[in-house]
């Protein structure tokens, strides 16, 4: 399958549309969170990354992530915070794809392993990250009410 | 286990039928046990009969959309139990627990496809001290 899709570091001119591939994922709008994440991640730091997958000004997907250093008592590892594709746009390799680029990325900075958190309840994209051949980590998630 | 190794034999090999027999010797099992595991997979559409001399099994689902939880769940329930009457606080703090690592076991098995399980199996081993 030819995959005419580039994958590249978002723009200011992208954030409408991850906007609009989140909330139709999640069902929420966030525009400032994804402002934030822009001005965090789609700078200059070279440990942190947005990426997008993109056919010509259409934005096919998007992942963010970044390198963190002794986070929860782990060396050095590749993190992923957020993933997403239109859903029209599934079962084309987009994600896969956006992953394998993060993960590029993350090697590039000198890091072997890639990690993410998600909603226990969150079957696709579980499966996705599965299908990707990740496993449980060794640490687990707590929580409690303040 | 012995039906999700046989629904993954199935699924390793979707085109070729396999008799009861052959995976009962594989995994050590009484033919009489395995025929009635076939039996429930069959009549939950994950394997077909088929007929023709020798017989035996084929797998007639989607290795990509099958989960190991669909397929535990043709034998037993994994998941939150029905809540029971309020009793003792110690059984109720047990009980959270348990629930806790029920959701966490049903959130590992739902998103497993037969074709994630299947990558795997054929993976090599991880380096030992690696924990996966």
């Amino acid at each position: 399958m030819i995959h005419l899709n580039k994958i590249r570091s978002a723009r200011r001119g992208d954030l409408a549309q991850v906007v609009e591939i989140d909330a139709r994922i999640t069902g929420l709008r966030k525009p400032a969170y994804w402002a934030g994440i822009l001005r965090r991640y789609g700078g200059r730091d070279p440990s942190r990354f947005f990426l997008v997958s993109a056919l010509e000004e259409e934005v096919q997907g998007y992942v963010v992530g970044e390198v963190r250093d002794w986070e929860f008592g782990s060396a050095p590892c590749g993190w992923v915070f957020g993933i997403g594709v239109r859903p029209e746009s599934r079962l084309r390799g987009t994600g896969t794809r956006l992953l394998e680029a993060i993960c590029t990325a993350f090697r590039r900075r000198g890091v072997q392993t890639v990690r993410t958190l998600l909603a226990r309840d969150n079957a696709l994209v579980l499966a996705f990250f599965r299908s990707q051949g990740m496993m449980a980590a060794p640490f687990i998630a707590l929580e409690r009410d303040l | 286990m012995l039906a999700l190794c046989g629904v993954l034999e199935f699924a390793a090999q979707p085109g070729r039928q396999l008799s009861a027999a052959e995976i009962a010797g594989k995994y050590g099992a009484s033919p009489h046990h395995l025929a009635k595991v076939l039996g429930r997979l069959r009549r939950a559409g994950l394997v077909k009969a088929a007929r023709g001399s020798g017989g035996g099994y084929r797998f007639s689902g989607n290795a990509k959309r099958v989960t190991l939880l669909d397929v535990i769940a043709v034998f037993e329930t994994v998941g939150p139990k029905a809540p029971r009457a309020p009793r003792r606080e110690l059984e109720r703090a047990v009980d959270q627990v348990l629930a806790e690592i029920d959701a966490t076991a049903r959130a590992t098995f739902s998103s497993i496809t037969l074709e994630t399980m299947l990558k795997i199996a054929r993976r090599p081993k991880a380096a030992p001290g690696r924990e996966s």
